[in-house]
C-alpha cells in the first residue's frame, strides 16, 4: 500500500484531499446539529429596534410580529412611535435605502401616557383587557387606574372606554425630562468662510 | 505636601474677581416674600409637609427629603405658607417648577435648634443624620446631597478629605470671601466630615489668586493644630474642577466614569462643610448662603449673605441694578453659568453667583463659523478629551462614537468654546448630546420593559386560552361517558343534565372572561 502510494503521489495527494474534506465536514455537519440557531436573530435584533409601544398602528398584532414581518422584507416606515429614527436604525441594520414614514399608519408624535379620570371610571374593566402590557390596574365595578412607568402610550384603551373617561397627556411635559438642545446648525451661514458669505 | 501637579490645558481668562470685593459679606436683609423651590439638588424633589396657609417658623421643616437622593428644605424665616404652585426656577430650561412661596412677618422667629454637645463623641451614622436633616446640598454648584456623599464611607476605605475652595471660574468670590470671613467654621466643618468619613489626612486647596483667604486658611489651620494642610497652586482655569484638584494635588488621575471615592478621596465645598459645622454645633439648618452679585452693570456689587428663596430682582436692586447697561442676566459665572430669562426667579443652594454684565463686559458671542481643526480646543481641554471630534459626532448624533470618545468625561468647563477661533458653542453641542444619549437609554430600558410586560402576557393569554380548552375537552369527554354509560335512562333527566351542562359552560364562560 505505502510503496503504491509512493509510487503515485497523486493518489496520495487525492486520499489526502478525502479524508481532510471527510473530516472537517463531520465536524461542520456536527456543529450544525449542536449549536443550531434557535428561532431568527434578525428577528430579535429588527424587535430591539422597535419601540415597543405595542400600539398595533403598523397593522400587525404588536412589535414582534411586525419585526417578522420586516424580516421577511416587509416596509420598514410603518411604525409612527418610532419615527424617523427608528426607520434610520431599522435601514442601517438590513443595509437598505432609509424610508420616511408611511402617512397612511399615523404621524410621529411626542411620547404619551394613558390617565383615568377616576371619579368617571365606572370599573367596566374593558381598557384593562385592551392593555397590551397590562399598566392597568382596577377590578369590575371598581375604579381603574394607570400605572405610568408601564404606560407604553399606546393608545388602545381610549377606544374602548365607554365613558371615555382616559385621556393621554404627553410623557415629557416637565423640567426634569427638559434637556438642552443642539445648536442651530445654519448651514449656509456656518460652514462657508466669511468672506464668501458677504458675497453670496 | 509641598509638590502639586499639573493638569492637561486649561485656560486664563480675565478673572475679574477684585470687582465684587472679596472679604466682606453684606447681609441682604429679608424680602417680603420667599419662594423657595422643591427641587434645589440632584435627586428627587423634597416632598411636602406644609400646606398653604400654615404659618412656619424660621429652621421649621417644610419639605423632607424624598428617598435615598434627596435632601429636606426649612424654612429660612417665620412666615405663612401662600402659595405652593408652579413657579419659574433658575434653570436653563426656564420652565417652571413647583415651589413654595412664604410671605415673610418680619419678626424672623426661630424654632429652638439644638446641636451637640461634643461631635467627636457621636458616632458617624448620627453625625449623616444631622446634616441630612439640615438639608444640605453641595453649596459650589452642582448640588449633590452632601449626605450621600458621605456615605461613600461604607462602601470604600477613604484616606483623604479635600476642602475644594479653588473657586477657578472668573468673578465668583463666594467661596473666597467664606474663607476670609470664616475659616475656622471652615476647618470645624472639614473635621467634622473628616471624623464621619474616617480619613487622616484633610488637604484644605486654595488657588494662588486668593492670598487673603490663603493667609487666613494658614493661620486657622495652625490655631486647630494638626491634621489640616492648607495647599496652594497656581491659578489656571479649571482647576477647581473636582477630578482636576485631585490630579493637581495627589497626580493620581479619577477613571474615567469612576468616583474620586474609588481614589479614596472625597471634595467638598468650604459653603458645605460650614453648613455641616452649623448642622450639627448648633443645630441650624440650610437656610441662607453667599452669594456674589457681580458684573458693572451694577453700583455696588459685591457678596451678599441671602436666605433661600429671596428673589434675584430684590438683590438686583439692593445691589444697585442699571437695568439700562445690561442685556443678559447669568446664574453662576461666565464659563459654565446659564443666563437667566427673568429676575423674578429666586436663588437656591446652589446659586454661588449672578453676574450682570454690560454688553462691553460680556459681549454677545458672534456667529459660529466653520470649524478649521486647529486643534486649539484639544489643547485647552483639561480632561484631555477631543472636543473637535466631539464636536463632530455631536452633530451627527453618532452615539456610539460619542460614547467611545468619552463624552461622559466632559466637565462641560467650556475651555475648548473659550479658545475656538470659530466661535463655535462647542459645550451646547456636547450637553445636547449628554441629554441625548440619556434619553435614549431611558427609553431603551423602558422598551425593554415594556416587551418583557408584552411577552410575558401574551404567554399569559395563551395559558389561560389552553387551561379553558383543556376544560371543556374534559366536560365534553365526561358527558359522552355519561351518555354512552346510561343511553336508556330516563329522557327529561337526560334533557334537564344537557341544561344543567350548558348553564355551567355559560357561567364558565363569564368568568373566564
Amino acid at each position: 500500500m505505502l510503496t503504491l502510494l509512493q509510487s503515485y503521489p497523486l493518489v496520495a495527494a487525492l486520499i489526502a484531499l478525502l479524508g481532510l474534506g471527510l473530516g472537517f465536514g463531520a465536524v461542520l455537519g456536527y456543529a450544525s446539529v449542536r449549536f443550531k440557531t434557535e428561532g431568527n436573530p434578525l428577528v430579535d435584533q429588527i424587535n430591539q429596534l422597535l419601540p415597543q409601544t405595542q400600539c398595533g398602528q403598523c397593522g400587525h398584532p404588536g412589535c414582534k410580529p411586525y419585526a417578522t414581518a420586516i424580516a421577511e422584507g416587509g416596509a420598514i416606515n410603518k411604525c409612527p412611535p418610532g419615527g424617523q429614527e427608528t426607520i434610520d436604525a431599522l435601514a442601517d441594520l438590513l443595509d437598505i435605502e432609509p424610508q420616511t414614514l408611511d402617512a397612511e399608519h399615523g404621524e410621529e408624535k411626542e411620547p404619551n401616557v394613558a390617565y383615568i379620570r377616576e371619579d368617571e371610571c365606572i370599573g367596566c374593566t374593558k381598557c384593562i383587557q385592551a392593555c397590551p402590557v397590562d399598566a392597568i390596574l382596577g377590578a369590575a365595578k371598581l375604579m381603574h387606574t394607570v400605572i405610568a412607568d408601564e404606560c407604553t402610550g399606546c393608545d388602545l384603551c381610549v377606544e374602548p372606554c365607554p365613558v371615555d373617561c382616559i385621556d393621554m397627556l404627553p410623557r415629557k411635559g416637565g423640567i426634569e425630562h427638559w434637556r438642552w438642545e443642539l445648536p442651530e446648525p445654519n448651514h449656509n451661514k456656518n460652514d462657508i468662510i466669511a468672506t464668501d458669505r458677504e458675497a453670496a | 505636601m509641598n509638590t502639586v501637579f499639573n493638569i492637561h490645558g486649561g485656560i486664563h481668562p480675565a478673572e475679574e474677581k477684585h470687582l465684587s470685593n472679596p472679604g466682606i459679606v453684606v447681609d441682604a436683609g429679608l424680602p417680603p416674600s420667599l419662594v423657595l423651590p422643591l427641587s434645589q439638588h440632584i435627586g428627587k424633589p423634597s416632598s411636602l409637609c406644609v400646606k398653604p396657609g400654615d404659618y412656619v417658623l424660621g429652621g421649621q421643616l417644610l419639605a423632607e427629603a424624598d428617598g435615598m437622593v434627596s435632601v429636606a428644605l426649612h424654612a429660612p424665616t417665620s412666615g405663612t405658607v401662600i402659595a405652593i404652585e408652579p413657579r419659574p426656577v433658575p434653570h436653563p430650561s426656564a420652565l417652571d417648577n413647583l415651589c413654595l412661596e412664604i410671605a415673610c412677618d418680619g419678626e424672623d422667629r426661630w424654632i429652638e435648634c439644638t446641636g451637640c454637645e461634643d461631635w467627636r463623641a457621636e458616632t458617624p451614622e448620627s453625625l449623616i443624620s444631622r446634616i441630612s436633616g439640615a438639608g444640605i446640598a453641595g453649596m459650589g454648584g452642582a448640588g449633590f446631597p452632601t449626605a450621600v456623599k458621605l456615605m461613600a464611607r461604607e462602601r470604600l476605605p477613604l484616606k483623604t478629605l479635600i476642602i475644594n475652595g479653588t473657586e477657578c471660574e472668573p468673578y465668583i468670590t463666594a467661596d473666597d470671601t467664606l474663607m476670609q470671613v470664616d475659616a475656622e467654621g471652615i476647618i470645624e466643618g472639614a473635621q467634622i466630615l473628616a471624623h464621619i468619613l474616617d480619613v487622616e489626612q484633610i488637604l484644605l486647596a486654595v488657588e494662588d489668586n486668593k492670598p487673603a483667604a490663603l493667609a487666613a486658611m494658614k493661620a486657622a489651620a495652625e490655631a486647630a493644630g494638626g491634621g489640616c494642610e492648607v495647599v496652594t497652586f497656581p491659578t489656571k482655569y479649571p482647576s477647581g474642577g473636582e477630578k482636576q484638584l485631585i490630579e493637581i494635588l495627589t497626580g493620581q488621575q479619577v477613571p474615567a466614569g469612576g468616583l474620586p471615592a474609588d481614589l479614596g478621596i472625597v471634595c467638598q465645598n468650604p459653603g458645605t462643610a460650614v453648613a455641616a459645622r452649623d448642622a450639627v454645633c448648633i443645630g441650624k439648618p440650610l437656610t441662607d448662603r453667599i452669594v456674589t452679585l457681580t458684573g458693572r452693570a451694577l453700583m455696588r456689587p459685591g457678596n451678599y449673605r441671602a436666605r433661600l428663596g429671596t428673589p434675584i430682582e430684590y438683590l438686583l436692586t439692593i445691589a444697585g441694578f442699571d437695568p439700562s447697561q445690561n442685556r443678559r442676566l447669568i446664574h453662576g459665572g461666565p464659563m459654565m453659568g446659564f443666563a437667566l430669562e427673568s429676575a423674578a426667579v429666586p436663588i437656591i443652594k446652589t446659586t454661588n453667583c449672578i453676574l450682570v454684565p454690560t454688553e462691553q463686559e460680556l459681549p454677545t458671542p458672534p456667529d459660529a463659523q466653520a470649524c478649521i481643526r486647529c486643534g486649539l480646543c484639544a489643547e485647552a481641554c483639561p480632561a484631555s478629551l477631543l472636543p473637535q471630534q466631539l464636536y463632530w459626532y455631536a452633530r451627527a448624533k453618532d452615539q456610539e462614537q460619542l460614547e467611545r470618545h468619552h463624552l461622559g468625561d466632559c466637565i462641560e468647563c467650556g475651555a475648548c468654546s473659550w479658545v475656538c477661533p470659530s466661535h463655535i458653542p462647542l459645550v451646547q453641542y456636547y450637553r445636547a448630546a449628554k441629554g441625548m444619549i440619556r434619553e435614549s437609554k431611558a427609553e431603551k430600558i423602558r422598551s425593554d420593559r415594556s416587551r418583557d410586560r408584552f411577552e410575558a402576557r401574551q404567554t399569559r393569554l395563551e395559558e389561560e386560552a389552553a387551561a379553558r380548552e383543556a376544560q371543556r375537552a374534559a366536560r365534553r369527554a365526561a358527558a359522552e361517558q355519561k351518555a354512552a354509560a346510561g343511553g336508556a335512562d330516563d329522557p327529561v333527566a337526560a334533557a334537564i343534565a344537557r341544561a344543567k351542562a350548558k348553564k355551567e359552560s355559560t357561567n364558565d364562560g363569564e368568568v373566564d372572561l
